[in-house]
């Protein structure tokens, strides 16, 4: 199956819309340079990651495992009947990356000497944000490799390039998928020398397992969402044969997540915080409701292969993983001393205007670029 | 003062006798009102005071010097506010005063003798001084006895005893080490008798005023502390009440005397002020009715605790001070500091709240269309079949 | 397909077995007491919350006034320095434990009891393992922890990291910096003390040789309450004392186990959690966390050999897709 651009109009009204929402968060960003931090944004000296670390780092680059997990799928584990929606998943990927090292740049106060991570001079190996940053970079770049034939094929002057890039190809796919293994992993590991800070109900030293584990869940999940949401969007016919049997790889992960989570719970005796009855317990009977739901619904084969189902399990794993690490991150997290912490609007109107601009180049490339599988309609 | 007591203190007659003395109403309201508020009692009080300063018989009060310098009496003649010397004769009647006497010699020791005698068990009797007890007493004669025998003498009799000056009240500058005369205050003296303390160096004249008239009006003496101080006026430290106590929590300190800190009115604290460890009431009181500023602390100097025995002439002047326990004020922060900012917005809510709720109506809408598409994709499907 | 399932759970395994065989070869132990370390010892009993510590600090390292809402209101300023906590104009505060009537001082029920906040100057810094730029670092002479802001990135996982919230940052800055304490080290090189031991005038705080310092505070522990003690003012070693009874203190140096031992320590007669000081293990979260990391990358092994196999498996399956199409 070959891919095509989807053509079209690209001036669409919702893009427009999105648009506004883009220069909103543009407007904001340049804000942010000008006054500061707390100009735009609630972050204080006792929660100094909020919204868009949480958001667009952590999580997006969860949400942006489409490609990873994808990859492990179809070259590790040689399944090659999904290859019709690498492009697309490996795309999103591309762009949640991409954006999480742009917030990288919004969110730290000094940005100018972010350079310093990778110097030999300062850069510091104990560090897990050093194995973080030197991954999220290394794959960010080895994601704009493993799409770049997306921007040569069906060109002529290009087909030199092209082949030489195919042959070497596989070599970026294996980086591609060592990558976010290491640090979706260290996602987790940041926070555990935070030590106290975070309730005993997310604090383990099993975060970077569970942490990947759920990164590659959510990345099958967002394929699931993006192709029936794109069949919606874009009028395309539903792949949900293929949808339906990804799918099924989702609550086999999720089982061994459970073993693990409530395992490392019982075994530490934190599992009694569940009835605290405060804001944390409820956070995490929500959180592992999210998750339930996706493993009972996908291990039925019938509800697996109705689309309407699928959406919602997806949806539901998606929601579990971004919950999961807004309750590491925010909502397990108490510095103690009074401090408190919500997204400002501006704060949000930022990441708001970050997805908005996400999405458009989204719309963009798969209108221009040859990104989703050509559509074989009846003759 | 509320408005019906002072109408009525307005058109009294019995004014009439202390404005002939040249004391004008206004002034005499004020005083009363001035010494309400010594005492620490509600203002309308002032009409009481009034009315018991117009018509109470004027007690007998015999005043004993004994070892000291005479401060105390200085500093009340010069008590300006309103004219306190024709007060204080027509408030009381001073019998013996060795400094205001007008009468010398044996005529005088008479009067004194006649007004003991006459008031045993009502005159009020003012000690200033020490009284020396090492060697019999002799480092302290008047008329031929010494200090010691004319205390346990006269103190008995007594229907109260006030000790005015740090002299009186605990031994003051003559019991610093070495005390070679072996002074004590009154209350080491007459143990069996309350005694009134009314320690400084010179003991604040109000305090004396405010103390005489209570009794007077109340009939009662005033509530005492344990070192015998009425509390009115001893209750608490000078660091309460300081005026430089700010600068004191903000950690402002003159290093030494004339440098920028000292220039700028900072706490003295670390220059040996005794105001965290003595209690008086100088900071509110003030000295020499000349305004603002006037006591010790106010001019510059740190409090040397005159006023609190084991203190003034005890410490060095340059030590700094044992700080007493003093309830830390409410500006200080507390251990879990609630922040102000960071919390929830109602912009930061409301646009969550749009953003989620936006993003269930997509997720519904998406749902249904999705259903719908199957059931289209379906039939396209067994369309494409047949 | 199956070979190359085999083929790449065998590597997998390998790298598994390899990261977790060499485990405790590579536990990370937390660091020890540098050998010249200098620290404070901070006694919550002598301490008169007078803030001259505060004043000295602020003096010392050239930090502003924070201003009150009631100076803005009025249009002043310069008058108050009103921070309320730690901030990044602020490394060294005062706070108040109170508790019911707050009469007495250095009781629990009814009493108060200041407590001076500022860094721990940890044996094994949190922040120091947390920073990625190397911009938080501990001399490893003397022991004090100091930042380096031409090194620093402003990423905040320093705050992320470290159980006391000691740094804190310029949010409102638009060329921010990392504010902490660094124990006037600029000052230390002089010849000097840290302002806040220079300040204090009741010995409360007191600057010296971290042994020097935890004998002293040892000594302490063992006076019995009431007795008269000479305690040394500005200096552990100073000729200036003062003379006080003793009080009775809560039998606990904090900061000699704490998070592995740090280099700020404190006596006081009101429990510690009470202070706002939070419970630590003996071993710091630089220790677990390096640990951890070390395991998973040490010579980056695991990693290389995990890659090893994914290349070979997708050289492998490529291969074959381009050969079906």
């Amino acid at each position: 199956m070959e891919s095509k651009p989807l053509g079209g109009k690209i001036f669409t009204k919702p893009f427009k819309i999105l648009m506004v929402f883009g220069i909103i968060g543009v407007i904001l960003i340049l804000k942010r340079y000008f006054l500061g931090l707390g100009s735009v944004s609630n972050l204080n000296d006792g929660y100094p990651w909020g919204m868009w670390i949480v958001y667009d780092v952590v999580t997006g680059t969860a949400i942006a495992c489409g490609g990873y997990a994808m990859a492990m799928l179809i070259y590790i584990f040689n399944k090659g009947e999904y290859h019709p929606l690498i492009r697309s998943a490996l795309m999103a990927g591309m762009f949640g990356y991409t954006l999480a090292g742009v917030s990288i740049y919004i969110d730290t106060g000094r940005w100018w000497n972010l350079q310093n991570i990778f110097l030999p001079g300062t850069a510091n190996p104990n560090s897990i944000m050093f194995e973080v940053a030197v991954c999220v970079a290394l794959y960010v770049a080895v994601m704009w490799i493993e799409f770049s034939p997306a921007f040569f094929e069906g060109k002529e002057q290009h087909k030199g390039k092209l082949k030489l890039l195919n042959k070497v190809m596989f070599f970026f796919i294996a980086l591609g998928i060592l990558l976010p293994t290491l640090h979706q992993s260290s996602l987790g590991s940041l926070m555990i020398i935070a030590g106290q800070k975070v309730s005993p109900l997310w604090q383990t030293n099993w975060l970077p397992l569970l942490y990947l584990i759920t990164a590659i869940t959510m990345g099958y999940a967002i394929v699931v969402f993006e192709s029936l949401f794109s069949s919606i969007g874009l009028k395309r016919p539903l792949e949900t044969s293929m949808l339906s049997k990804l799918a099924g790889v989702i609550p086999k992960l999720l089982i061994v997540y459970f073993v693990f989570r409530f395992g490392d719970l019982i075994y530490r005796g934190a599992l009694g915080h569940i009835f605290d009855i405060d804001l944390k317990s409820f956070m995490f009977i929500l959180e592992n409701l999210l998750y339930i739901y996706p493993v009972v619904i996908l291990f039925s084969a019938a509800k697996r292969k109705n689309p309407k189902y699928l959406f919602l399990s997806a949806v539901s794993m998606l929601l579990a993983g971004v919950l999961y690490r807004f309750n590491t991150y925010l909502v397990g997290f108490n510095p103690g001393n009074g401090y408190v912490y919500f997204p400002s609007f501006s704060e949000i109107m930022i990441t708001v205007g970050i997805i908005a601009i996400e999405i458009m180049a989204y719309l963009v490339f798969v209108k221009t670029l040859p990104v989703l599988p050509q559509v074989k309609h009846a003759q | 003062m509320s408005k019906k007591g002072s109408i009525d203190v307005m058109t009294g007659q019995r004014l009439t006798g202390l404005e002939q003395k040249g004391v004008s109403r206004r002034d005499f309201l004020k005083f009363c009102t001035a010494m309400a508020a010594t005492m620490g009692m509600p203002l309308s009080m002032a009409d009481l005071i009034a009315e018991t300063v117009g018509s109470a018989k004027r007690p007998p009060v015999i005043w004993l010097h004994f070892q000291e310098c005479t401060g105390c009496t200085e500093s009340l003649l010069r008590a300006t506010h309103p004219s306190i010397e024709h007060l204080i004769l027509d408030l009381i009647s001073l019998d013996y005063s060795e400094t205001l006497n007008a009468a010398a010699g044996h005529q005088v020791e008479e009067v004194l003798h006649n007004s003991v005698k006459e008031n045993e068990g009502k005159f009020i009797l003012v000690c200033e001084g020490s009284v020396p007890t090492n060697d019999g007493g002799i480092y302290c004669k008047i008329g031929g006895s010494t200090a010691l025998d004319i205390i346990k003498d006269i103190g008995p009799k007594a229907a109260a005893v006030v000790a005015i000056g740090s002299c009186a009240s605990w031994g003051g500058v003559q019991s610093a080490a070495p005390n070679p005369t072996g002074a004590k205050g009154i209350n080491q003296i007459l143990t069996d008798t309350t005694i009134i303390n009314l320690p400084g160096c010179p003991a604040s004249p109000y305090n004396l005023l405010s103390t005489i008239l209570y009794y007077l009006t109340l009939k009662k003496l005033p509530e005492l502390d344990a070192m015998g101080r009425p509390k009115f006026a001893y209750g608490r430290l000078v660091h309460e009440n300081c005026e430089r106590r700010p600068h004191f929590d903000a950690g402002r300190f003159a290093e030494e005397f004339g440098d920028d800190g000292h220039r700028q009115g900072w706490c003295l604290y670390k220059l040996g002020c005794k105001g965290p460890e003595t209690y008086a009431n100088c900071p509110i009181q003030l000295y020499g009715d000349v305004g603002s500023n006037a006591w010790p602390v106010g001019t510059g100097h740190p409090c040397f605790g005159c006023t609190e025995k084991g203190v003034g002439f005890t410490k060095p002047i340059h030590q700094q001070a044992t700080v007493f326990t003093v309830t830390p004020p409410a500006t200080y922060p507390d251990i879990v500091e609630e922040k102000t900012t960071g919390g929830w917005t109602i912009g930061g809510a409301a646009i969550a709240g749009a953003a989620a709720g936006a993003a269930v109506t997509a997720g519904i809408k998406v749902a249904k269309s999705l259903s719908e598409q199957e059931t289209k994709d379906n039939q396209t499907s067994e369309k494409e079949k047949s | 397909m199956n070979l190359q399932r085999r083929d790449f759970f065998k590597v997998l395994s390998a790298g598994v077995i390899t990261a977790t065989t060499s485990r405790s070869a590579q536990a990370r132990p937390t660091f020890k007491q540098p050998p010249d370390a200098v620290g404070l010892l901070y006694d919550a009993t002598l301490c008169i919350g007078c803030k001259a510590c505060e004043v000295g600090c602020k003096t010392r390292n050239e930090k502003p006034n924070v201003h009150s809402e009631i100076e803005e209101y009025f249009g002043v300023s310069g008058v108050w320095d009103d921070s309320r906590d730690l901030d990044s104009a602020t490394m060294n505060k005062i706070k108040v434990y109170k508790n019911g009537t707050a009469a007495v001082k250095d009781r629990e029920i009814d009493g108060f009891s200041f407590v001076k906040r500022a860094c721990m100057h940890c044996f094994d810094p949190d922040c120091q393992s947390a920073c990625p730029t190397s911009a938080l670092i501990k001399d490893p002479v003397k022991g004090y922890v100091t930042y380096d802001k031409d090194a620093c990135c402003g990423c905040r996982y320093c705050q992320v990291a470290c159980q006391y919230l000691i740094p804190k940052f310029e949010y409102h800055k638009a060329l921010p910096e990392l504010v902490k304490c660094e124990m006037c080290n600029h000052i230390l090189e002089e010849g000097g003390i840290t302002g806040c031991a220079e300040w204090c005038p009741t010995g409360a705080t007191i600057y010296g040789k971290l042994d020097d310092l935890m004998a002293e505070a040892r000594k302490r522990l063992e006076l019995k309450p009431g007795d008269r003690y000479s305690f040394s003012v500005h200096t552990v070693d100073s000729d200036e004392k003062k003379s006080r009874p003793v009080e009775k203190y809560i039998d606990h140096i904090y900061g000699e186990k704490e998070g592995g031992g740090a280099q700020y320590i404190m006596l006081s007669a009101v429990p510690f959690q009470k202070l706002g000081l939070p419970e630590m293990p003996e071993t710091s979260g630089a220790s677990k966390s390096e640990t951890l990391q070390h395991t998973l990358y040490k010579g980056l092994i695991g990693p290389i050999i995990l890659l090893g196999g994914m290349v070979v498996a997708t050289y492998r399956s490529t291969k074959k897709h381009q050969t079906d199409e």
